[in-house]
């Protein structure tokens, strides 16, 4: 056989292999939104329909209004929204400050900060249940949010990145008399913008995603974020294939979406996250 | 002078968070572990006792506590090597130059990585299911009778196991991608003077290089799949004849259903402590080799 003739039957291996890889990488989210647009009862039968007869929204319809899950849907964007704005001001700050101010202790505490990452979270959950009782934050958006307000792996990608910028700029703002608050938000803040797209990112998909914390500390149906719901909704109708696809749909769609969108971003904070940690 | 100020003006509202919601239960949960914290415990602290390691030591008679451990372990001991290989192979293929249209393959593989949990394994339940789901529909094209996937206890978790490489192979496949596209060209052509074959080269040199990133991948997977919890929550509820059940699972339900916090407690701990035990083997074992 030709070298020709090979390296074109290889390439077609691979890209036979890629396409069947991301054939079976879609078809469960594509089937999803298929069914959740079919009549009731119209994916139950054998064999399983592709596509449906004729589109209806009834699925969503009937989600919005029978379950109220628009409610759940507003309280997952609240929570992942605070979760996000919170947090990323607060890992902003002091992974700035472990980069580039002085301080005594501050290698030791960094590196017990990054021994804490060896911990599981669910570890901390017990306790952190009884604490929240304390509180009076149990069933509540603050139960949600509190916990989520700082995070070890948000100040080392802050700290990784804020060692780039030059010791000279903030020298020279220093005697120019600056304060230290408004190098921070003038001159640093500016200069992490990179950072910080990849950082929300990160945190709201996490925030949004997040299952096992919401369902311990949220009891009752008024305060679930959309997984929690969504889980629960599936106990109570799991014979409603339709109406359970059109509530994935509405779950999945705002992450996809959002990392369709700024997917650069999140595969850097990846890297950075993994790789050079 | 200032600047230290600032510096602790700075750490201080994110550390406190930290000390606060994530360091202090993590004391508090080794000291649970020691008492028999109760429902009666949780209505009134008087009823609180200390036991010392009654709670290990009980858990380590319980049957329940193997099995959910054993399930966990076939879990992470088939669904990892599976993961990493298939992610493994698909970085491979991405980073093959005879690929198209590779962004829009990367972005296609990559996708089950960002959806939530919950709702994805809600639809694999409808794939799966044994009367019209699609993939027994498949299967009986092949002339395969249709199986029970998550009603059978043979077949539960491997359809768990599925599930879990499906949604995470992405991740460590771009990671490997990054890796691999560090490998230096020359090392290759080297190996393609000698006529060295697509397998050798695989073998000799992309492995090899490709070790310090197989060793991270591996402690970060390892230590994800041993905190197994949502899946079986979804998906079967830790049945049939609780074989979905996982060590996460167990604890769920003892802390949170039969309110034993100080029990759960233990259990977290000796969770925390196998992966621990783990990872420290694995680093060992890469520092053996010269990875780290």
């Amino acid at each position: 056989m030709s070298v020709v003739g090979r390296s074109r039957r290889h390439a077609l291996q691979v890209n036979g292999a890629l396409l069947l890889l991301a054939a079976l990488s879609l078809t469960p989210l594509l089937w999803m939104v298929s069914v959740s647009l079919m009549a009731r009862g119209e994916a139950s039968q054998f064999p399983p329909p592709f596509l449906p007869a004729s589109a209806t929204l009834d699925s969503y319809r009937e989600l919005f209004a029978g379950t109220g899950i628009g409610r759940n849907f507003a309280n997952s964007l609240l929570v992942s929204i605070a979760i996000t704005a919170l947090s990323l001001l607060l890992n902003t700050m002091a992974g700035y400050a472990f980069a580039k101010l002085r301080f005594v202790g501050r290698e030791r505490l960094f590196q017990l900060l990054l021994a804490a990452l060896v911990v599981p979270a669910q570890v901390a959950m017990l306790p952190l249940f009884l604490l929240m009782k304390q509180l009076g934050l149990v069933n509540s958006y603050w139960g949600v949010i509190v916990p989520g307000m700082a995070s070890v792996f948000g100040i080392f990608l802050v700290r990784q990145y804020a060692r780039g910028i030059p010791d000279e700029l903030i020298e020279a703002a220093r005697i120019d008399g600056a304060g230290e608050l408004r190098i921070f938000f003038q001159i640093v803040l500016p200069m992490l913008k990179p950072v910080l797209v990849t950082l929300a990112i990160f945190t709201f998909m996490g925030a949004w995603n997040d299952f096992m914390w919401p369902l311990i500390v949220l009891t009752d149906q008024e305060h679930y974020t959309l997984p929690v719901a969504l889980a629960a909704l599936s106990r109570e109708h799991i014979m409603d294939v339709e109406l359970m696809m059109a509530g994935a749909v509405v779950t999945v769609l705002p992450v996809l979406a959002l990392f369709l969108l700024l997917q650069r971003y999140y595969i850097q904070g990846l890297l950075l996250g993994s790789v050079k940690g | 002078m200032r600047a230290s100020l600032a510096a602790w003006l700075f750490t201080a509202p994110a550390l406190v968070v930290l000390a606060v919601f994530f360091g202090l239960p993590v004391l508090a949960a080794l000291l649970l572990s020691l008492t028999d914290f109760d429902l009666y415990a949780l209505a009134d602290p008087a009823h609180l006792r200390f036991v010392a390691l009654d709670n290990y030591l009980d858990l380590l008679r319980t049957p329940m506590f193997w099995k959910a451990l054993g399930n966990t372990v076939y879990f992470v001991a088939v669904g990892v090597p599976l993961s990493i290989a298939v992610s493994l192979a698909a970085a491979l293929l991405l980073n093959s130059p005879l690929a198209r249209v590779r962004a829009a393959f990367r972005t296609a593989l990559f996708a089950p990585v960002v959806t939530t949990l919950v709702a994805v394994a809600v639809i694999w339940r409808y794939l799966f299911h044994t009367g019209y789901g699609l993939v027994n529909w498949a299967l009986g094209h092949l002339g395969i009778g249709p199986v029970d996937w998550l009603g059978d206890p043979r077949w539960a978790m491997p359809t768990i196991m599925l599930f879990a490489v499906w949604k995470n192979f992405g991740y460590n496949m771009v990671i490997f991608l990054a890796g691999l596209q560090a490998i230096p060209q020359d090392l290759y052509e080297a190996a393609r003077i000698d006529g060295a074959s697509r397998w050798r080269q695989f073998l000799h040199i992309t492995l090899p290089q490709l070790g310090p990133v197989l060793l991270v991948v591996g402690v970060i997977t390892i230590s994800g799949y041993f905190q197994l919890f949502a899946e079986p929550y979804v998906m079967t509820r830790g049945d049939p004849l609780q074989s979905t059940v996982s060590v996460l699972y167990y604890m769920f339900e003892e802390g949170f259903k039969w309110w034993n916090l100080g029990r759960a407690s233990a259990v977290a701990f000796l969770l925390f402590l196998i992966i621990l035990g783990v990872t420290a083997l694995l680093l060992r074992a890469g520092r053996r080799r010269g990875l780290v």
